[in-house]
Formats: C-alpha cells, structure tokens, sequence
C-alpha cells in the first residue's frame, strides 16, 4: 500500500482542530447503534453484515493507516464466480458473508 | 470561481437546480445515460431518452447560463437483457454522428457503461459498447458497482477495456473509492469521484484520496439523480479543499482544469 506520510496539508494538532467535533458526533453515533442492536428484541441474529461491521471496527484502533481503503476491501466481494444473469438477484447489501470474502471459489453474494 | 460538473444526472433535477449550481459557478455539465429508477418497456423509450438529452436538457441547462455535454449508451442495470440493449444500442451511432440540428451535436462519447452486478450477461454488453467506442472513434466513461460490488467490478471493467485498442487515456472511471483509485490510475485510465451522501465518498474523503493519490488524472462530480444526492457537491468539496490550506490552483485543478483536458478530446466539448 502506497506510503502516505505527511500527504495532509495540515499538520496532525490542525486536522483535530478541524475535525473533532464533527467525528466525536459519528463516534457517539455509532455506539448508539451497537447499543440499540443489544436492546433489540429477540435472538441476537447471526447477520453477515453485524459480523463484517465489527470486524470493521476492529481496523480503527490496530494502529495501522489506510483503515478507509482495509474496511472497503474487508465489505467487498472477493469471490470469482461470474452469474450469468441478475434475474433474481438482490440489491447490494454493503457486505458479504465472511467465509466468501476469504474463499476464492465462494458464492457469489 | 467556475467548475464543471462532469457527471450529473439532470433529467432528474429541477431548473431551479440549474439555477443554483450556476449561481455557485458552475459552467458546465455533462449528463451521462443511465437507469431511471425503473427499466424501459422497450427500445423507443430510450430513444426519447436520447432525444432529451441530445435537444431538450441542452437548452435547459442554456437558460441558466450552463453548458450541457452528454454520453449515451444503455446502463449496465437494463444491459442484462443483451437482446434488449443491443436493440439500443443499435439507436445510438446516430446520435453520435449527427453534428447539428435535431440532434444538437453535444455527445461525448458512450458512458456510463460498467457494470452492476457483475454478471456474464452485463460483461458481454459492456464489451459490446465498448467495441461500439472503438468502431466510432468514441471517449468511454465508467460506472462501477456500488458497495460490496465495486472492487470485483472495477477489475473486470478494466481487463475488458483493457483488451480493447482505446487509449485508457480517452477513458474515465468514475465512482472511484480508497480501494479501487490507486488501481486505476495505476492502469492509465482518469478516475472520478463520486460525491454521495451514503454509498460513495464524502467531500472529506474526497479531498483525502487527493491528498493520498495526487491531483493528476482525477475529477470530482456530484452524480445528481433522483436518489438522495445533492447538485450543489462539487462546491461543497471546493469549501472543504480551502478549509484544509489546499491551493486556489489545486482546487481549480481537480473541479474545472482537469475534466476540461479530458473532455476536451471530444472534438463536440467547447467551452464558450
Ligand atoms: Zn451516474
């Protein structure tokens, strides 16, 4: 992955300064969405989308960069497997089901 | 300031939104074909598509004091059906040679052409099209999939141009994101960003992937539809360049320099 060190015109205190407010407010967000699920009623369902956003969450404090780009990659469909049509086919869920994203040969979502 | 706007659906969108993307300085439009919401019954449907925006939407986006430039095709949603879409795409090389007159003579090329769900039957049409590009001496521009779908389709879009004879240079794909824009520039071709509220990229993020990958070959557009979307993008993404310390050259650069050298290979995109 391309090296991009010292890319922003900002220094790291002026990207906070500007940026802060407006991510805390994401940040809250996403914890009241964790939280609504946990008082959700019934079984807590096995949902590929659940497991692959935590999964997601996990990225943003490994201390690595590119975490935008790393959880892009982690929602994509990695499979190889060409449908010949979309008769029938949902519309994009925004992930797939872990063991496809792992599996060369896995279904198509 | 001025900007172009290079991928903006306005058959979707009000003249009032004509009137404030020119008050906020944009100068020019281009409208790719794409899906309405709903699939076509048959082909004379797309051929009154054609005919609005080839005649009708130029004179729209004239009465604000914005040019209006377009491409044509059948979108990768409708492409499913090849029976269909080649039905369509036998309309086209009409439109494409008609320099005057009824057809108005604002084509660009053959866009947005991709894919959707990344079947056989959508590749076998995009080759199709793009065949139609090279026969007609055509610039090509690109949707991708969305979501889960993109970084599969982005590949596949690319080797299938990729097999073709059109320099990647004449090409744009657009609705790029941190996974798919260091691949397509790294193959040659130009890239767009998408600013979309929920599934593409934010103004942030797009300013980011500027910072991350550089301001060569690269354009921002708002892809207004009938979807959540906001016409009014593309200045927004300018405000936020400036409030980070990015140059008036560098935002001039990525919103009105750079799609006017790639547009500008069209010999139908003047600017008055
Ligand atoms: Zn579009």
């Amino acid at each position: 992955m391309a090296d991009v060190t010292g890319t922003s015109p900002q220094t790291a205190q002026q990207v906070i300064d500007t940026y802060f407010m407006e991510h805390r407010a994401k940040l809250v967000d996403i914890a009241a969405y964790l939280d609504r699920i946990d008082r959700g009623q019934g079984e807590f369902p096995d949902d590929f989308r659940d497991v692959a956003f935590r999964k997601a969450i996990a990225i943003l404090t490994d201390g690595q960069t590119h975490r935008a780009k790393r959880i892009l990659e982690l929602f994509s469909d990695h499979t190889t497997q060409i449908p010949q049509s979309a008769e029938g086919m949902k519309g994009a869920a925004g992930a797939v089901a872990f063991a496809a994203t792992s599996s060369v040969e896995g279904d198509a979502s | 300031m001025k900007y172009i706007d290079p991928h903006i659906h306005m058959v979707s969108r009000t003249t009032d939104d004509y009137q404030r993307m020119a008050q906020a300085g944009c100068v020019a439009i281009t409208e790719p074909a794409f899906w309405a919401g709903y699939d076509r019954s048959s082909a004379q449907g797309f051929f009154d598509y054609f005919r609005q925006l080839t005649e009708y939407e130029p004179k729209r986006a004239a009465a604000a004091g914005i040019q209006h430039f377009t491409w044509l095709c059948i979108n990768p949603k409708e492409a499913d059906d090849p029976g269909f879409a080649r039905e369509v795409i036998s309309l086209i090389p009409d439109f494409l040679n008609s320099k005057e007159g009824l057809f108005g003579g604002n084509v660009l090329g053959i866009g947005e052409i991709g894919l959707n769900k990344n079947t056989k039957n959508e590749l076998i049409i995009l080759e199709e099209q793009i065949e139609l590009a090279e026969t007609h001496n055509q610039m090509v521009l690109v949707h991708t999939p969305h979501l889960e779908d993109k970084l599969k389709g982005t590949r596949l879009i690319m080797d299938a141009l990729s097999a073709s004879s059109i320099d990647p240079g004449r090409i744009l794909i657009d609705h790029v994101e941190e996974h798919t824009v260091a691949e397509v520039l790294d193959r040659g071709f130009w890239a767009g960003m998408t600013l979309y509220p929920d599934t593409k990229v934010t103004p942030q993020r797009a300013a980011d992937i500027i910072e991350m990958y550089g301001n060569e070959r690269i354009w921002m557009n708002s892809a207004g539809d009938w979807g959540c979307s906001d016409p009014l993008a593309v200045p927004k993404a300018r405000l936020e360049m400036r409030r980070r310390g990015h140059s008036e050259d560098v935002i001039d650069k990525v919103t009105y320099d750079n799609p006017q050298t790639f547009l500008s290979q069209s010999p139908n995109f003047r600017l008055s």
